[in-house]
């Protein structure tokens, strides 16, 4: 091989320079978030693994159910009935959104705009002059 | 190296199968969705062909400082009060005759209609212009003739503003929630740079309720049913009384109708 020298120390030097990073942060992953529930229903809408994996995609379906079909009531895989609304019913359990939503949110770095206009009633201090009545 | 040209063919052909077709294989194969699941509408939900109210005008000039509806609709919506006319946000209110029908206003009327208070909401028109000119799709006519908004969508350009001819709509210029009197948290706020109007209810209306106006009117001021079925109180107050709507001549066809 011409030049082994050379490119041997050209590896060593990217090798090097491509695991910095890694290096540096060697040990500092943030921890999966722990998220609480103040649980009022016994099991969510759906099994866990699919809530975690897809409420997204739900939560989209369920805007569409709602506003566009008018289609107010989901039919689960188990064939529980429950009413479509974010903060009609999913926040009812999740009802603490920084100790749930935000956490896994801030962990993966997704920013939903949900909470721009939906409110859970403890997000709701923030920004509310009076306490409501319903 | 020994490779010929026949056997690279087939290496390249099974590594191909492999991974192009090797995912969408294995993603049939497994299913990700939930199968048995469906949305349905609730079972107490009210049900028209044609959704419309009635206004007593007559009924309600009786009572000109009661503002029971607009208030309930207010809580009910978070619909914030900025105390400034320029920034309002309003989906029921109230105004003047002259205001209500310009296009009908006439010197010598009676004083008592000139002044009485006509409540104003979305007319929820048959011919809905602002459909027509929204370009999301954020505000669509419903099949029982709501004309509802679906605030996801809409991107603020105000064209449903530009359309409406009754003045509907309000364009929410500023954070609407450190406004909001009184909270409903079961329902959303809207946010800076969305359109919002009266829905008559929609999420009540499934629920089987009356919308929020409506129940609140101490003194049976506002009707509402369906306009389809020769038997509901609408079409029964329609046959009893003489009404009007608010520019008829537009062909819009409002579903609100004034008994004055």
């Amino acid at each position: 091989m011409y030049d082994s020298g050379k490119i041997i120390a050209g590896l060593v030097i990217f090798a090097g320079l491509f695991t910095v990073p890694f290096i540096m942060n060697r040990g500092t992953a943030a921890p999966p978030p722990k998220l609480k529930i103040v649980s009022k229903a016994k099991a969510c809408v759906e099994d866990t693994h699919y809530m975690r994996t897809s409420h997204m995609k739900l939560l989209n379906e369920w805007r569409d159910d709602a506003l566009r079909d008018g289609h107010r009531l989901y039919i689960n895989n188990k064939g529980k009935k429950i009413h479509i609304g974010l903060q009609i019913t999913c926040l009812k359990c999740h009802s603490d959104k920084a100790d749930f939503c935000d956490k896994c949110h801030a962990y993966a770095d997704v920013r939903p705009y949900c909470w721009d206009c939906h409110f859970s009633p403890e997000g709701r201090k923030k920004w509310a002059s009076t306490e409501g009545h319903f | 190296m020994g490779i010929d040209r026949r056997s690279f063919l087939k290496i390249a052909g099974l590594s191909a199968v492999l991974g192009i077709g090797g995912g969408s294989v294995t993603d049939l194969l497994v299913n990700k969705d939930v199968e048995a699941s469906e949305a349905v509408c609730t079972e107490n939900a009210l049900h028209a062909k044609r959704w419309a109210m009635v206004v007593n005008v007559k009924k309600c000039s009786e009572h000109k400082d009661c503002k029971k509806c607009i208030e309930a609709c207010d809580s009910w919506h978070n619909i914030p009060n900025f105390h400034n006319s320029k920034d309002e946000v309003k989906w029921i209110w109230k105004d003047d005759y002259e205001h209500t029908f310009p296009d009908q206003e006439c010197e010598f009327m009676s004083e008592d209609i000139k002044k009485a208070p006509f409540i104003l909401m979305c007319n929820h028109c048959d011919q809905p212009p602002c459909v027509r000119v929204c370009p999301t799709k954020a505000t669509f006519k419903r099949p029982d003739g709501i004309v509802a908004m679906d605030f996801h969508r809409c991107i603020g350009c105000r064209f449903c503003m530009a359309a409406c001819p009754y003045g509907s709509r309000s364009f929410n210029w500023r954070d609407p929630r450190p406004f909001i009197e009184k909270v409903n948290n079961n329902f959303p706020t809207r946010m800076r740079g969305v359109v919002e109007k009266c829905t008559f209810c929609v999420d009540r209306l499934a629920d089987g309720l009356q919308p929020a106006c409506v129940e609140a009117c101490p003194y049976g001021c506002l009707v509402f049913g369906d306009l389809e079925d020769p038997e509901s109180e609408v079409r029964k107050l329609l046959q009893e009384n003489v009404t009007i709507r608010r520019k008829p001549e537009l062909g819009t066809m409002p579903s609100i109708f004034y008994i004055v």
